[in-house]
């Protein structure tokens, strides 16, 4: 029988229904939630593009089983980062750098960046580079996903 | 919750509705009236095939060409702003719709621009023309005093009307007009600037919809469980591994083919764990360690001259210095990060397919055939998807939710898991390329010759997979591209012969994958060369200097000289002490010898104690003539530098004797952000010019870069790609 979950997602509480406590979470967030942030990448948790924040910390939503989420835990995913259709100081300098080619990927950068510039408001350039390591991109946008989170951190 | 996307579901497969649908919500378009117009024309022939006009003087452009991640949605748009002049937030672009667009070709080969953009041009610049006659019969005034601005045609006394009151939701009724002159390059607005990717600020907040993120109504969820061995046949399906699967709509059974059909995704990727199917037969691949004798053991049926400059052969075989050299290069995956994803909607007779596939044109031909109907009964509607380098799985996932949909009655969304992904998409083939040059007594090379072993056939309908499972009627054969191209050389030498033996078979059902052919022969090529100039004692740059006969090609290689400081040298450099030693190398290419030159300096670090390289830096310089987005071209160029150094380093298949092994990140690595090369760029815009590809070009030069730069750090060759660890550590053992 399915079973409502409840989850903080981007400052709302929601409701998911699962019959199964071992979904990952991103396909509550994807199908459940009809969120487009989080991408299916790999399901091993070997790329990166489904990447969210719980409690700020960068999490590989595809390999995190909804039994693993607390009801309490505070789920923020890209389209959270943006305020009132704003986006975020982040967001924007992606845009600016125009940091993305096809784009699938670049849900985990932002997130990844993001979860960086909590612990890290300053980080060099070997810093972005080590915390981005596990984060695949294959259109080689690299050096301006690079560039993006420099001028997020001097905005 | 459900996207705005899923009135396309609405649409009746070429019926007069025609539906503008943008996937920016800012630039969410009315749909257009039903009328009495007649159907939209798609024969390039047309004006009306390529843009139409509203009353509200919003244009849309139809494009055959589709946006892949490379920047061409903006370009064209850019092109059709120009040549109309009109505002570029009043233009929007359908694309790859085949019910609605022109067949442009597929989206590969770099001609978006090259092809697409120039016939774009060629049909707004004859809008552009009409639209001046019909004004000056309107106002009253000579075309030729008529001024354009923003969509509005005035005269010179003041008296104005829109492109909207003269041409407004009705059709120009026109042929391309060959004599219609495009703008002067002079009076550019859009063309040449770097204008801001349209789809980028979505990208970023997630408010974009790209294939993998539509759903629509009623749909369903499919997977694929393919056979456990490449041409194995399926025995028996264990129908009660699944009954824990609560939202199980059907196990979709069909000759070899095996899917499920879920209410939810979830449950369609429990049901693949979960269901037990024996299979048996098939597999028989060739042993992964002796590929490179297999290929060289394969039936040769057909030999192709493409180049004979006196008789090379005759001057070898007296010359008293001599090189030769085998350079390979290995089997490659696309490896999108996003793997296929297609909805397929099987019903009353019809099918409509909306898929990511960079030949939407193709694949509807394709269906057709897979499911005996006739071609106006099937439809298929570019969705953009994660990032496509050449010919992937999206036509095989659409296939495979086509046959689920038929099966279940219902619409089907199916998205390939990794595996799938990396097990199943048609992969780059295996090249073998044999190299002899000799130098004569003045020390000029006397003799070239190449040997390329490569698969035969060229682009075209690649075989369908759930059609070949499913024993549907299929398209045949091989289709690795056009990998002849670049196998003859920009360089005048005194005799050249190069040679293609296309072989029978190849191990993998091959395709196309950015720069198919010129970059596996242009890195023996160039790397040849740099041998060549080592034997002749002469620094690389001065060696190809001598042997070009053409200006721009020259002028290219004088401006990276210039720009990435290169220091003539005759040989490796001094060796430092240590283990860690740098280098440089340079390799340069004419794009097909006809379009688009790009020369390159790469900076290394090689351990010669671990054998590791790490590539530090690329100074690309590129002349691709005009450009129509200097920060889009450059975009291209550093994607194109990044992957190459990925599949030049570390990238190659791995398979048993039943299918392919590597089938995840962890057995299929790419490069990642720590290896990642600084890159700089010189772009050579030449707006008079014709504008030429830049989605392929500068990746062909990465491989043989690298390798000249190796040498010139080691002293040792590297001819065998991917350039790993232990294949640096045995060229210096064998040094």
């Amino acid at each position: 029988m399915p079973r409502a979950l409840t989850l903080q997602v981007n400052g709302r509480a929601t409701k998911v229904e699962t019959d199964d406590p071992d979904m990952p979470l991103l396909y509550a967030l994807r199908d459940g939630l009809g969120l487009h942030g989080p991408k299916f990448g790999c399901g091993l948790g070997q790329c990166g593009a489904c990447t969210v924040l719980i409690d700020g910390e960068a999490v590989r939503s595809c390999v995190t089983p909804l039994s693993a989420v607390a009801a309490k835990a505070k789920i923020t995913t890209l389209e959270g980062l943006s305020k009132d259709g704003k986006p975020s100081a982040l967001q924007q300098a992606f845009i600016d750098e125009q940091a993305a080619q096809c784009g699938y990927c670049i849900n985990g950068m932002i997130m990844q960046s993001a979860a960086l510039l909590r612990t890290n408001k300053k980080p060099d350039e070997a810093a972005i580079r080590q915390a981005l390591a596990n984060n695949l991109c294959r259109c080689g946008t690299h050096v301006r996903i690079v560039r993006a989170v420099q001028r997020a951190t001097s905005a | 919750m459900f996207d705005t996307l899923d009135r396309r579901a609405l649409l009746q497969a070429g019926g007069a509705l025609v539906v503008s649908f943008s996937l920016r919500p800012a630039a969410a378009f009315a749909a257009e009236k039903p009328s009495t117009l007649p159907p939209k024309p798609v024969t390039l022939d047309e004006v009306d095939s390529f843009l139409s006009i509203a009353r509200d003087g919003r244009v849309t452009v139809y494009s055959g060409k589709v946006e892949l991640g490379t920047g061409v949605e903006t370009a064209l748009t850019q092109i059709a702003a120009e040549e109309l002049d009109v505002p570029l937030a009043r233009v929007q672009i359908v694309q790859g719709d085949t019910a609605l667009t022109p067949d442009q070709g597929p989206t590969y080969g770099s001609l978006s621009i090259q092809v697409g953009g120039v016939q774009l041009r060629q049909a707004a610049a004859t809008a552009r023309k009409a639209l001046l006659t019909m004004a000056s019969q309107k106002l009253g005034a000579p075309a030729e005093g008529l001024t354009i601005s923003d969509g509005v045609i005035a005269a010179p006394g003041g008296k104005r009307v829109t492109f909207g009151e003269l041409i407004g939701d009705k059709r120009f009724t026109a042929k391309l007009d060959k004599d219609a002159a495009p703008k002067d390059p002079k009076s550019y607005k859009f063309v040449g600037q770097s204008v801001r990717r349209l789809d980028i600020p979505d990208k970023i907040t997630a408010r974009f919809t790209y294939m993998q993120d539509m759903r629509m109504p009623g749909m369903l969820h499919g997977r694929v469980v393919r056979p456990t061995a490449i041409g194995a046949s399926l025995q028996s399906v264990d129908e009660t591994s699944v009954k824990d699967i609560p939202d199980l709509v059907k196990i979709v059974r069909e000759g070899n083919f095996l899917g499920v059909v879920c209410r939810s995704e979830w449950g369609a990727v429990r049901a693949v764990q979960a269901l037990k199917a024996t299979w048996s037969g098939g597999g028989g691949l060739p042993d992964r360690a002796k590929l490179w004798e297999h290929v060289r053991g394969t039936k040769i049926v057909k030999e192709e001259v493409t180049s004979t400059v006196g008789d090379a052969d005759a001057v070898l075989a007296s010359a008293a210095k001599k090189l030769s050299a085998t350079y390979d290069f290995a089997i490659h995956t696309h490896g999108s990060i996003g793997p296929s994803c297609a909805i397929a909607n099987f019903a009353d007779g019809q099918l409509t397919v909306w898929t990511a596939s960079q030949m939407t044109h193709t694949l509807w031909q394709q269906l057709a055939k897979m499911f005996s109907l006739p071609a106006d009964k099937v439809r298929a509607i570019y969705v953009e998807g994660a990032g496509c380098y050449g010919r992937n799985g999206h036509e095989d996932a659409a296939a495979d939710a086509a046959l689920m949909s038929r099966a279940v009655g219902k619409p089907v969304r199916v998205q390939w898991m990794r595996a799938d992904e990396h097990g199943w998409d048609p992969k780059g083939p295996p090249t073998l390329i044999d190299c002899k040059g000799a130098i004569g007594t003045d020390g000029s090379v006397a003799a070239w010759r190449t040997d390329f072993y490569i698969p035969q056939g060229g682009a075209g309908p690649v075989p369908l997979v759930a059609a070949d499972l499913a024993k549907l009627p299929n398209d045949v054969g091989l289709f690795p591209g056009g990998i002849q191209q670049n196998s003859a050389i920009p360089y005048k030498f005194a005799t050249i012969a190069t040679r293609i033996h296309r072989l029978e078979t190849t191990p993998f059902r091959p395709s196309w994958i950015r720069a198919p052919g010129r970059m596996q022969n242009t890195f023996a090529n160039e790397a040849f060369v740099d041998e060549l100039a080592a034997a002749a004692n002469v620094d690389p740059l001065e060696f190809r200097m001598r042997y070009l006969d053409d200006a721009r090609g020259k002028e290219l290689l004088q401006r990276l000289g210039t720009f990435a400081k290169w220091q003539k040298r005759t040989g490796p450099r001094a060796t430092a002490s240590g283990d860690k030693v740098t280098g440089r190398g340079l390799a340069y290419v004419f794009y097909e010898l006809n379009r688009t030159y790009v020369g390159a300096v790469a900076d290394v670090e090689v351990d010669r104690k671990s054998g590791a390289i790490r590539v530090t830096r690329f100074a690309v310089v590129q002349d691709c003539g005009q450009v129509i987005n200097p920060d889009g071209v450059r975009s291209q160029i550093e994607g194109n530098v990044i992957q190459t150094v990925s599949r030049v380093l570390l990238e190659e298949l791995d398979w048993d004797s039943n299918a392919v092994t590597s089938v995840d990140w962890a057995t299929y690595p790419i490069l990642t952000f720590p290896d990642v090369p600084a890159i700089d760029i010189d772009l050579i815009e030449r707006q008079t010019e014709k504008p030429w590809g830049v989605g392929e070009p500068s990746s062909s030069i990465v491989a043989p870069a690298i390798s000249s730069a190796v040498f010139d750090a080691i002293g040792v060759r590297l001819r065998s790609v991917p350039f790993v660890p232990e294949k640096v550590l045995a060229a210096l053992r064998a040094a």
